[in-house]
């Protein structure tokens, strides 16, 4: 995105010191402890012992520089849904989780599946400033699946729409799926499936295996994702276009997106920080808060999804947060809304996950949760790496915090976090968007 | 035992036993002109019923009323509840009326559960969505015990009315017949009745058996005609009119044919072996009204024992850890 600052013309052109900060390695070089000053919104040097009068000074000693993180999936529920969450306070969540840029999801009310829409949330994560908002637009009409929504014209738009998913709705269609697909080459967009064959989940409640066995509760069976992401390879080879496959949660369908891959098809994946972390056996209790779509699965594909992850098969991580007012989790499973928030805890998750458990570096991490989901959104300014003459969008992270348990009150207004009391490391001390600081201290700046 | 009775699974094989034993205790106060006793006076029992069913909630009811208990029945259906009032809010309208119980039957699973988190009474699970029935199959195993375990520990002839006190299920082989995925009632009972000892078999066709019933402690078998002839106990399940119309099988007719108890089927049974079906029963799919109405079934025996048992369970999880006998004798007399 080209959008300008929002803030002051003092902060804009306020220049910071980062002094003593872990920059990571490029491949040629190795990480390396150094100084960095930002300013005009771009990183300006990179080098030990920078003294530049006139800049604020941030003390870094032990925190890792991350290019700023991108959320290739968020649901920020304005318009419609303000009571769980708006794009101010969604935002402001994905700030204090390192991030520099979402991409909206389109299911809102109304649909974002017009140019109207898309502008209006393009135009009120502008005004909240705590980072980019990237509208992604709906593939179909009210994600009804039935007809198109008018793609071109959301790709035209100021929000520039790149990304498109019925999100919460699979695209079941494939002759519909095959036309979104081949229509979007025209402006380089991608169709981002939420891969869910409906007849075989129909009232489905958990993870087919054994704890909907046990726990009485309708089955999702693994299979129902997988027969879709098969079906839209093949429709993404055949066709030629760009395929993202949202939130992949089971180890059949990492084997799939291998095998694609392996072929040379256009396709990219995305993991959810909770489908890393958590398996359904936490439904023991029937509590909502771990009721989630996909659900969570076992830990076989746990640790499936992370070796994927580490080795490449799954590009990145994504958050699916989804804010959800309390009285839609305090109430009987089946009736429960699905989703979890993310935002504020996926780092932490990630560096638990595949940092301590050895499969990731940090240069993995910043390739995983910035690098690529930028690459994959078409955001040409967001997810470079942080050298001389990139965009100052950046994340301060302590990854020597010592764990401490993860509270539910946040900046989202809801408090869905499946991680809540759960104790995990790091910390997010300061978050930089072209150079203005928009956390500082672990706090809103 | 735990103050809650939510899952079979809570019942380690001594609490069951307990509660067999208690109810074999309380089944003589059915016999005798007064069938009260005082044991609950001043104690609240609420029945939140969100579905119909007569039969659980006036068993319940009974048991709770034959122990001197109030009783309140708080039924869905005209209720705050029919107005959208959440299960929370219902109860903590009832933790602010002071119940010492709650008896609850819900259409979702895991309702009996998340009540437990939200009151502090008892919960007694009296079916939840398709999870458990964990009542319905005390009463099974209280019926098994009393047709087929005598005195001496095992199979007795037919027509013994008392059950052996102290003793389990070992080594009877029982086979659950129809709708096991969505049952409550088979999954409470594959539970209990393997905690007792007894070696349970699924007879069903695949579509209607859960995908990981391999995990669950009980063998599988898709003919019913290979299970008969070695089974001491046939429990047949409620074929659910939806099931009908959702191709979990072809048509009635066909299910029926491979799946349905009938005289012929029957006579496959070894002698002493009984009968059984939770009801309500379709006649005529799942059982012939010949077997339903033969000496083999103890379908109306489990409405008796039904009360017997939540008789004992609310007087175990309300009144006391273990049941004074010679109190009850001398007011019982």
């Amino acid at each position: 995105m080209t959008a300008g600052n929002p803030g002051t013309p003092a902060e804009t052109h306020a220049r910071w010191l980062i002094r003593g900060v872990t920059v990571l390695g490029d491949g040629v070089q190795g990480s390396r402890v150094t100084d960095m000053l930002l300013s005009g919104g771009s990183v300006t040097a990179v080098q030990s012992g920078l003294n530049h009068s006139g800049a604020r000074v941030l003390d870094a000693d032990g925190l890792i520089a991350l290019p700023g993180l991108v959320d290739l999936h968020t649901h920020l529920r304005e318009p419609g849904r303000e009571d769980a969450e708006t794009v101010e306070t969604g935002t402001a969540a994905a700030a204090l989780g390192g991030y520099t840029a979402v991409h909206a999801m389109a299911n809102t009310d109304p649909v974002a599946d017009n140019a109207g829409v898309v502008e209006q949330v393009w135009r009120l994560g502008r005004t909240a400033g705590h980072c980019d908002v990237q509208p992604v637009g709906a593939v179909t009409f009210g994600l009804a699946g039935a007809r198109l929504a008018e793609l071109g014209t959301m790709a035209d738009s100021a929000a520039r729409v790149r990304v498109f998913s019925d999100d919460g709705r699979c695209v079941s269609d494939p002759l519909l799926m095959r036309r979104a697909l081949e229509y979007v080459k025209a402006f380089d967009g991608v169709i981002a499936q939420h891969a869910q064959d409906p007849r075989l989940t129909e009232g489905a409640q958990l993870n087919e295996g054994e704890m909907s066995a046990r726990l009485g509760l309708a089955g999702w069976p693994a299979v129902a994702e997988e027969a879709i992401i098969a079906r839209d390879c093949l429709l993404a080879a055949h066709v030629g276009s760009a395929l993202h496959i949202c939130h992949v949660s089971t180890a059949g369908s990492v084997e799939i997106i291998r095998w694609a891959k392996s072929k040379g098809w256009p396709v990219t994946a995305e993991v959810t920080p909770h489908h890393l972390l958590l398996t359904d056996e936490f439904a023991v209790d029937y509590d909502p808060v771990f009721k989630v779509n996909p659900p969570l699965r076992t830990g076989a594909d746990v640790a499936e999804l992370r070796r994927a992850l580490a080795d490449g098969t799954i590009d990145c991580v994504a958050t699916d947060h989804a804010p959800h007012p309390v009285e839609a989790k305090e109430t009987e499973w089946a009736e429960a809304a699905f989703g979890m928030t993310g935002l504020e805890t996926a780092l932490r998750v990630v560096h638990q996950a595949m940092v301590d458990t050895g499969l990731l570096d940090w240069r993995g991490v910043a390739d995983r949760m910035s690098v690529r989901p930028a690459r994959i959104g078409r955001l040409t300014r967001q997810g470079i790496p942080l050298a001389v003459g990139a965009p100052a969008n950046l994340t301060l992270y302590d990854p020597a915090a010592p764990a401490e348990a993860v509270v539910s009150a946040g900046a989202s207004k809801s408090r869905n976090t499946p991680f809540a009391g759960m104790e995990l490391p790091g910390r997010v001390l300061a978050t930089f968007l072209r150079g203005v600081p928009t956390v500082l201290d672990g706090k809103l700046a | 035992m735990k103050r809650h009775l939510i899952s079979a699974a809570d019942l380690s094989r001594a609490d069951a036993l307990l509660i067999l034993d208690t109810a074999e205790e309380l089944a003589g106060l059915a016999d005798r002109p007064i069938k009260k006793l005082p044991t609950l006076r001043g104690r609240t029992v609420v029945n939140l019923f969100y579905e119909d069913s007569t039969r659980t909630r006036i068993s319940f009811e009974a048991a709770a009323k034959r122990l001197s208990a109030d009783v309140i029945n708080f039924s869905a259906k005209g209720s705050s509840v029919a107005k959208g009032e959440s299960l929370k809010d219902t109860a903590l309208t009832l933790e602010a009326m002071g119940a010492d119980a709650v008896v609850i039957r819900h259409g979702a699973s895991g309702a009996a559960h998340r009540l437990a988190g939200w009151v502090r009474g008892s919960v007694l699970n009296a079916g939840d969505g398709t999870h458990e029935h964990p009542t319905q199959a005390l009463l099974d195993a209280f019926t098994i015990r009393r047709r087929l375990v005598g005195g001496s520990g095992g199979p007795s002839p037919r027509g013994n009315t008392v059950g052996a006190r102290g003793a389990g299920l070992d080594g009877l082989r029982v086979t659950i017949v129809g709708d096991v995925l969505h049952s409550r009632v088979a999954r409470s009972n594959v539970l209990l009745l393997s905690t007792l000892g007894a070696e349970v078999t699924l007879a069903a066709p695949p579509t209607l058996l859960p995908h990981a019933v391999g995990s669950w402690p009980c063998t599988v078998s898709y003919d019913l005609d290979s299970e008969l002839p070695k089974s001491d106990v046939v429990m047949m399940l409620r074929v659910q009119q939806e099931r009908m119309t959702d191709a979990y099988f072809p048509s009635v007719r066909e299910y029926s044919r491979r799946y349905g108890l009938d005289a012929a089927r029957m006579a496959r049974l070894p002698e002493h072996a009984i009968v059984m079906h939770p009801g309500p029963m379709n006649r005529g799919v799942e059982i012939a009204a010949e077997v339903a109405d033969s000496v083999r079934s103890t379908i109306v025996e489990q409405v008796a024992n039904g009360v017997t048992t939540r008789m004992a369970v609310l007087y175990l999880l309300l009144g006391g850890t273990e049941f004074p006998a010679t109190e009850f004798r001398a007011v019982a007399r």
